[in-house]
């Protein structure tokens, strides 16, 4: 397992490094929330989650919401590396004509099972789902990532009370609290805590976590898998831009890319240069 | 004569025994937009998502996303302008195949009043691509319609009404998505109409016949996409059109037509419709008076439109 632990803790970096180089390409899209949110995406898509990039539509896999759709270059870099598509089509980001949209797109990207973006609709269609491999007796599971500022839509708690009331077991939430959004500090423009216990409170099974852990990430995820007769929410303490100390800890670096100056230091921070 | 809802609860019910993937939703008020008619046949595929009508547009396209079809129902005005904006990433940007069977459309819900009174949901629903609209005039089309929505594949917005209407259709009336219906034969105008104005047109065009004047009936069940074939063919042959709707003038079905053939062919026109104000309470009939939503109407602006002509 410790074996495993690095590798995954390896693999996130390689990922972090490919999404500097993915924004810093692209010159547009959201820096700290990728950031926050790679090492659970990296749990997930390489230990967690069945899946298969060479049958993308397979029947059996476990699906994928990335609900803070905003954190696509988290997303769409794990699937490259996965083998979804080619790399190289990471540069395309954003570009006219590439399927790598600017939000989570499931008629372009393999790999991707529905449109994320417009922030909160996300743990909607993830129990939607939930429930449809429940009605057919299917062991498929689901994950949806959402953001802590995200959880300021209405819709969200709309969703967590259904999927509470439908004991949609096979339903992880992963609450990415890096407790900025963009306007600035979570709790500054509209205060979301507790997250825990208002997760608690609609009946969900609540586990925290540091969520740069990678042993602790992957222990809550075993923990939710076990847990039968409601949904768990794992609520994942992290740092904004995570990795790169340039863009740590700062709401300005949320849609803002590397630039020509920064990315050095980026790379360096996250061991590629020297 | 049946109401739409009602034909639909039968619909939904006896698809739902053909096909097991057929799952429905709605918000609390199943008893009135006939869901419960399916939900007490298949239970486990029925899901009752309480007052949250925007979890409830996502939760059908996740449903829809593992293989399931799912129809969902509530009030239209709850439906296309609740969950608009959910309706619109969630199911019509990914192309998802989520059925959304909007009932209580239009004035016709009457004492409820305004603020349950959806004037606005064909024109809003129009205006997202991807999107299928289809308003049926009678239970006979209604039946019609949930089939051809349950065997097309992507989004469709069905709108039906409250209330009891006559009968258009003969029973067994194949409905196809994207075609009109000439429903009565003339040559000095067409009334261009949706719902429960088309029978209102019948009425109206039997009258104006009593006068002289010979009025084309064309029913257009699916605002989207139009039948720009048949509508051509009524603009070119008779020179005038009266479009009808239980709606907005702004966007439906009269806005549809109207932007459609100030481009391909400029023919006089009159939109007959609720003209951008809000609904009032009422008892049905008296409320389609009150917006002069009905035969009388219809033969006044034929009237009209002839002597522009």
């Amino acid at each position: 397992m410790k074996e495993k632990i690095v590798e995954l803790q390896e693999k996130a970096r390689r990922l972090r490094v490919a999404i500097v180089k993915t924004l810093h390409k692209s010159q547009s899209g959201h820096t700290g929330g990728s950031l926050s949110a790679i090492d659970m995406v990296c749990a997930l898509y390489f230990h967690k989650m069945r899946h298969n990039p060479q049958e993308p539509a397979w029947d059996g896999r476990d699906r994928f919401v990335l609900s803070k759709g905003h954190a696509a270059p988290a997303l769409y870099v794990t699937l490259a590396e996965c083998g979804y598509f080619p790399s190289e089509d990471l540069m395309m980001l954003r570009r006219l004509g590439s399927h790598l949209q600017g939000h989570p797109d499931s008629k372009g990207t393999p790999g991707v099972d529905v449109c994320t973006g417009s922030l909160g609709q996300g743990l909607s269609m993830a129990n939607g789902m939930a429930l449809g491999f429940k009605l057919d007796g299917k062991e498929n599971r689901v994950y949806a990532i959402l953001g802590d500022g995200e959880l300021q839509e209405g819709q969200i708690w709309e969703a967590a009370m259904a999927a509470a009331h439908y004991k949609s077991d096979n339903l992880c939430a992963l609450i990415d609290a890096n407790r900025l959004q963009i306007d600035g500090e979570v709790a500054k423009v509209m205060n979301v805590a507790s997250i825990a216990d208002k997760f608690r409170a609609f009946g969900w099974n609540v586990i925290e976590i540091d969520g740069h852990d990678m042993a602790q990430i992957l222990s809550a995820l075993d923990a939710a898998e076990a847990r039968k007769g409601a949904p768990t929410a794992i609520v994942a303490a992290t740092v904004k831009g995570k990795g790169v100390h340039l863009f740590e800890n700062k709401a300005s670096y949320h849609g803002v890319t590397p630039n020509d100056d920064e990315l050095p230091e980026a790379l360096r921070c996250l061991g590629e240069l020297d | 004569m049946i109401a739409t809802r009602d034909a639909y609860g039968e619909a939904l019910a006896e698809l739902g025994a053909e096909n097991e993937n057929i799952v429905a939703l709605d918000a609390d008020l199943s008893g009135s937009t006939k869901t419960g008619v399916f939900a007490k046949k298949f239970p486990a595929r029925f899901f009752n998502m309480g007052i949250a009508e925007a979890n409830m547009v996502g939760t059908a396209a996740g449903l829809a996303s593992v293989g399931k079809i799912p129809f969902l129902s509530t009030f239209a005005i709850f439906a296309a302008g609740r969950a608009w904006e959910q309706i619109r990433q969630s199911v019509a940007y990914p192309k998802a195949n989520v059925k959304i069977v909007a009932t209580h459309g239009g004035v016709t819900v009457g004492e409820d009043g305004g603020s349950h009174q959806s004037v606005e949901d064909i024109a809003i629903m129009r205006a997202i691509p991807n999107m299928t609209v289809l308003v049926p005039a009678d239970g006979e089309e209604t039946k019609g319609a949930i089939r051809a929505a349950a065997a097309y594949k992507g989004p469709v917005y069905i709108r039906l009404g409250r209330n009891k209407v006559a009968n258009v259709f003969p029973a067994g009336h194949k409905f196809e998505i994207g075609k009109g219906c000439q429903v009565a034969d003339g040559s000095d105008l067409t009334f261009i109409t949706t719902g429960l104005m088309t029978a209102q047109a019948l009425i109206a065009a039997e009258k104006l016949k009593g006068e002289g004047i010979s009025a084309r009936v064309v029913h257009i069940g699916c605002i989207k996409p139009l039948d720009k074939e048949l509508v051509l063919a009524a603009a070119r042959e008779t020179g005038a059109i009266v479009t009808a709707e239980e709606h907005s003038v702004v966007g439906g079905l009269g806005g549809a037509v109207a932007e459609f053939l100030s481009e391909e062919c400029p023919t006089l026109m009159k939109r007959v419709g609720v003209y951008d104000r809000f609904g009032t309470s009422g008892k049905a009939e008296e409320l389609l008076k009150y917006f002069g939503l009905n035969a009388e109407t219809l033969i006044d602006e034929a009237k009209e439109i002839l002597k522009r002509k």
